[in-house]
C-alpha cells in the first residue's frame, strides 16, 4: 500500500503523519518536542513503525515546521516546506472553499487568507508567546487544571471578566487580582480566552478582512474556550479542522506527493533504519570574518548532513548529485 | 594627518574612501557590521532608539578604536528622530571619553551654507574649488557604478543556474571598481563588471517573480542590517528591485528633486499627503508605482519602532487592497535568528508564485 509522510517539527510538538492514496490517515502522532527535536524524530518514527501495517510503503516525505530543515536531513525529505502553505495546503485539502485559517500553535500564531483556492495574504505573530499555546499550557498547570479541561471549563462561565491580553505579564497579573476578588476559576478561565482572542485578532488579524467559512486549527483549536471566544467575537460559525493537531503535517505529506508527481523521481526517504543511527549535532563560531557566524551543524553517524547559521557560503555541504 | 571614517552602507565606502582620501585625509574604511558591530551599538545607545542608531554607534565605536578622529554623516529630513542622531552620537562619545568631532552634511538643497563650510573642513589638501568639484564628480561617478553592478546582481541572481555564482562574480568585480580612479577608469571598470555578470550562466525557462523593496534608508541599504534579504530572495526565484539606492536617494536631495521623486510623491498624494519625516511617503508612492508597473509584490523593511513606516504600514494595507499587490513587511531589529524571517518569504514567495500562475490561468479564457 502506497502512503505519504509528513513530519512538522514545531517549536512545542512534533507531529507526524502518514496519508494513504485516498487521503485516509493511516497514523497520526502528536508529540512533544521538549527542546530535543532529533530524539523526537527518531522516537516518532520508532513508534509509527509500530502502528504502520507492514505492507505500507512510504513513497515520498514532506516536512515543515520552524525545524523542517532539520527533520528534513535526517528522514531525507523530498520536500521541505514552510508552515504556512502547509496549513494552507491541508486547510482547502479538508474544506475547499475556505476563505480564513486561524491557526495557534505552542509558541506562534497565524493567520491565513485564503480566496480562490490560493493564499492572498497571511501574518505571524511576531512580538511575543501573548496568546499562544505555551501561554495557556503555563496558565493551566499554575491553577491546577489539566490543559485538556481548560476549555471546558471557560464554557461553564456564566459572568464575564475581562482580563488583560496584550502581554502574558499583564495577564497573568490580572488574573490573579480578579482570583483575590473572589471571581470564579470558570469566569477567570474564560476571560482568559477572550482576552486571547481578543489579541490575535488586534495583532495577527490587524487589518484583514475575515470572510467565513472559517477554520481553527493548531493545538489551541481542541479548546472549546477559545473556539467558542472565537465565534463570539466574529459573530461567525467556526469549524475546527478534522486532525487540526497534526494538520502541518499532513500538508507536508500533501506537498510531498505532489512535488514527487511532477518531478517523477524516487523519493528520497532513508526508510526506518535510522531510528537506529546516531545523530550528534555540535556549533562553534566561525572565525573567518568579524561576522562570527553561530554555525550549527548536525550528524548523521560520523558525517556532516546538515550546516545551519553561516551568512556565507563557506560551511555549504556540496550535495552529492544523483543526476 | 587627520583621520577621518564615516557610516558603513552597502559598498558605498569605496566611493567615499576616494573622495576623502583625494581631499586629504587618511581614512579609516569603516568594517561591515558584524555581531561584534551591534553589541557595541546596543550596550552604548538608548534602549528604545532605533536599529540604524545602534549600528552606526557600533560602527562609530570601532572606528574610533581604529585611530579615528573625525566622523562625517549625513542629517535627515523631516520630523524623524535620524535627524538629531548625529548630536546624539557625539554626545555618547564624548561621554564615553573620545573627543570625537561630527561633521554632518544637511541636504543641500535646503542648507548650501552647511554644505560649502564643511566641504570647507574636510578640504585638508586645499583643493581649488575646480578640483574639488572633479573630485566630487569622480566620486558620484563610482557610487553610480557600485549601484549599476548591484543592480545587475539582482536581476541576474534568480536565474543563474549553479546556486551562489552571483554572489561569487559580484565579490569578484567589486575591487575593479574599487580599483579604478579616473572617470574613465570607472566607466570601463564598470562596462567590464557589467560584462562579467552577464556571462554567469543563466536558466531563461525559470518562472521569476517580480518583488518591489521599499521602507527606510538604512536598513534598505545595509545588508549586514536587513539579513541580506535581497541575496535570500534571489536565491529563492525573485527579482528584486529595491526602491532606493545612494545615487536615487542623494540625488532628490542634493540638486532637485528627480521626476522620479516626483512621481512617488503624486503616486502616495491621495494616501498621504504629508512628508511625515523618513521615507514614510516614500514606501506609499513605490508601492503604487510597482503596483501599476504589474509587480508580484512589495516588500517593505523598517526598524523596530520607526515611526514614519508604522504610519506607513498602516496606509500599505489599504493600498494593498486598493491595487491587489501584496504586501509584507518586516521590523527589523537586533535579532539575528533568520528562521522567523525566511519562513515568511517563503511563505510570500509560494503566495506570489501561486497568484501569478492563477492569474496567467484566467487570462487565455
Amino acid at each position: 500500500m502506497k502512503a505519504y509522510l509528513g513530519i512538522d517539527v514545531g517549536s512545542v510538538s512534533t507531529n507526524i503523519a502518514v496519508r494513504d492514496e485516498a487521503g485516509e490517515i493511516i497514523a497520526g502522532l502528536y508529540l512533544r518536542t521538549q527542546g530535543r527535536p532529533v530524539e523526537t524524530i527518531q522516537a516518532g518514527l520508532r513508534e509509527l513503525q509500530q502502528i504502520l501495517p507492514p505492507e505500507v510503503e512510504i513513497c515520498a516525505v514532506g516536512a515543515t515546521g520552524s525545524g523542517r530543515y532539520l527533520a528534513g536531513v535526517i528522514v531525507g525529505a523530498d520536500v521541505v516546506k514552510n508552515e504556512i502553505t502547509a496549513h494552507a495546503v491541508a486547510a482547502s485539502y479538508y474544506l475547499p472553499d475556505v476563505k480564513t485559517i486561524l491557526e495557534i500553535g505552542g509558541q506562534d500564531s497565524k493567520i491565513i487568507i485564503i480566496r480562490d483556492g490560493i493564499v492572498t495574504d497571511f501574518a505571524m505573530n511576531t512580538v511575543c508567546a501573548a496568546g499562544t499555546g505555551s501561554f495557556l499550557d503555563q496558565q493551566a498547570s499554575r491553577l491546577g487544571i489539566p490543559i485538556t479541561q481548560f476549555g471546558a471549563l471557560a464554557l461553564q462561565s456564566t459572568t464575564p471578566v475581562r482580563i488583560a491580553g496584550r502581554c502574558t505579564v499583564f495577564a497573568e497579573s490580572d488574573m490573579i487580582h480578579k482570583q483575590q476578588m473572589g471571581h470564579t476559576l470558570k469566569d477567570i478561565v474564560n476571560g482568559l480566552c477572550e482576552a486571547l482572542v481578543r489579541n490575535y485578532l488586534n495583532n495577527v488579524g490587524k487589518g484583514k478582512e475575515l470572510l467565513a467559512p472559517v477554520v481553527f486549527q493548531g493545538g489551541v483549536a481542541a479548546n472549546a474556550g477559545i473556539k467558542a471566544a472565537f465565534e463570539r467575537a466574529l459573530n461567525m460559525e467556526i469549524t475546527v479542522s478534522p486532525h487540526h493537531d497534526i494538520i502541518g503535517a499532513i500538508g507536508a505529506a500533501l506537498l510531498a506527493k505532489e512535488e514527487l508527481e511532477i518531478i517523477k523521481k524516487p523519493t528520497r526517504f532513508k526508510g526506518f533504519t535510522i531510528t537506529d543511527l546516531a545523530y550528534r549535532t555540535s556549533s562553534f563560531e566561525c572565525d573567518g570574518c568579524p561576522n562570527a557566524c553561530e554555525i550549527a551543524e548536525i550528524y548523521e553517524e560520523d558525517r556532516v548532513i546538515g550546516r545551519w547559521g553561516a551568512r556565507c557560503p563557506r560551511w555549504d555541504i556540496v550535495e552529492e548529485s544523483n543526476d | 594627518m587627520r583621520k577621518v571614517s564615516f557610516p558603513h552602507m552597502g559598498e558605498s565606502y569605496r566611493a567615499f574612501q576616494m573622495v576623502l582620501t583625494d581631499l586629504g585625509n587618511e581614512v579609516v574604511v569603516p568594517p561591515r557590521p558584524s555581531r561584534r558591530t551591534l553589541n557595541l551599538g546596543v550596550q552604548h545607545s538608548p534602549e528604545f532608539a532605533c536599529f540604524p542608531l545602534k549600528i552606526v554607534m557600533g560602527t562609530y565605536l570601532e572606528v574610533l578604536d581604529m585611530g579615528a578622529e573625525l566622523l562625517v554623516t549625513s542629517g535627515g529630513v523631516g520630523p524623524c528622530r535620524a535627524g538629531l542622531y548625529a548630536e546624539l552620537h557625539k554626545k555618547t562619545l564624548r561621554d564615553l571619553g573620545y573627543p570625537v568631532d561630527i561633521i554632518v552634511f544637511e541636504p543641500p538643497r535646503l542648507h548650501p551654507f552647511n554644505f560649502i563650510s564643511n566641504v570647507k573642513r574636510l578640504n585638508q589638501a586645499r583643493l581649488s574649488i575646480k578640483a574639488i568639484v572633479e573630485c566630487v564628480k569622480r566620486g558620484w561617478r563610482k557610487v553610480q557604478a557600485l549601484d549599476n553592478v548591484e543592480k545587475m546582481s539582482h536581476l541576474i541572481r534568480p536565474e543563474e543556474i549553479q546556486k551562489g555564482a552571483t554572489t561569487k562574480v559580484y565579490k569578484k568585480v567589486l575591487p575593479w571598481i574599487d580599483g579604478a580612479y579616473t572617470i574613465d577608469e570607472i566607466v570601463a571598470a564598470e562596462a567590464a563588471a557589467l560584462e562579467e555578470m552577464k556571462k554567469i550562466p543563466r536558466d531563461p525557462e525559470r518562472l521569476i517573480l517580480d518583488l518591489g523593496i521599499i521602507g527606510e534608508i538604512y536598513v534598505l541599504l545595509e545588508p549586514a542590517s536587513n539579513l541580506e534579504i535581497e541575496e535570500v530572495l534571489g536565491n529563492l526565484g525573485v527579482r528584486v528591485e529595491r526602491s532606493m539606492f545612494l545615487t536615487g536617494w542623494t540625488r532628490d536631495n542634493t540638486w532637485k528633486e528627480t521626476t522620479e521623486g516626483m512621481t512617488v510623491k503624486d503616486a502616495a498624494q491621495p494616501y498621504l499627503p504629508e512628508l511625515i519625516g523618513g521615507h514614510g511617503r516614500d514606501s506609499i508612492g513605490n508601492t503604487i508605482i510597482y503596483a501599476k508597473r504589474g509587480f508580484d509584490g512589495v516588500i517593505q523593511l523598517a526598524p523596530f519602532t520607526c515611526i514614519p513606516e508604522i504610519v506607513a504600514r498602516t496606509i500599505l494595507t489599504r493600498v494593498s487592497h486598493d491595487y491587489n499587490i501584496p504586501v509584507l513587511t518586516f521590523f527589523l531589529d537586533e535579532q539575528t535568528g533568520k528562521a522567523g524571517m525566511v519562513t515568511r518569504l517563503e511563505a510570500f514567495v509560494d503566495l506570489m508564485r501561486m497568484k501569478k500562475i492563477q492569474a496567467a490561468n484566467e487570462k487565455p479564457a
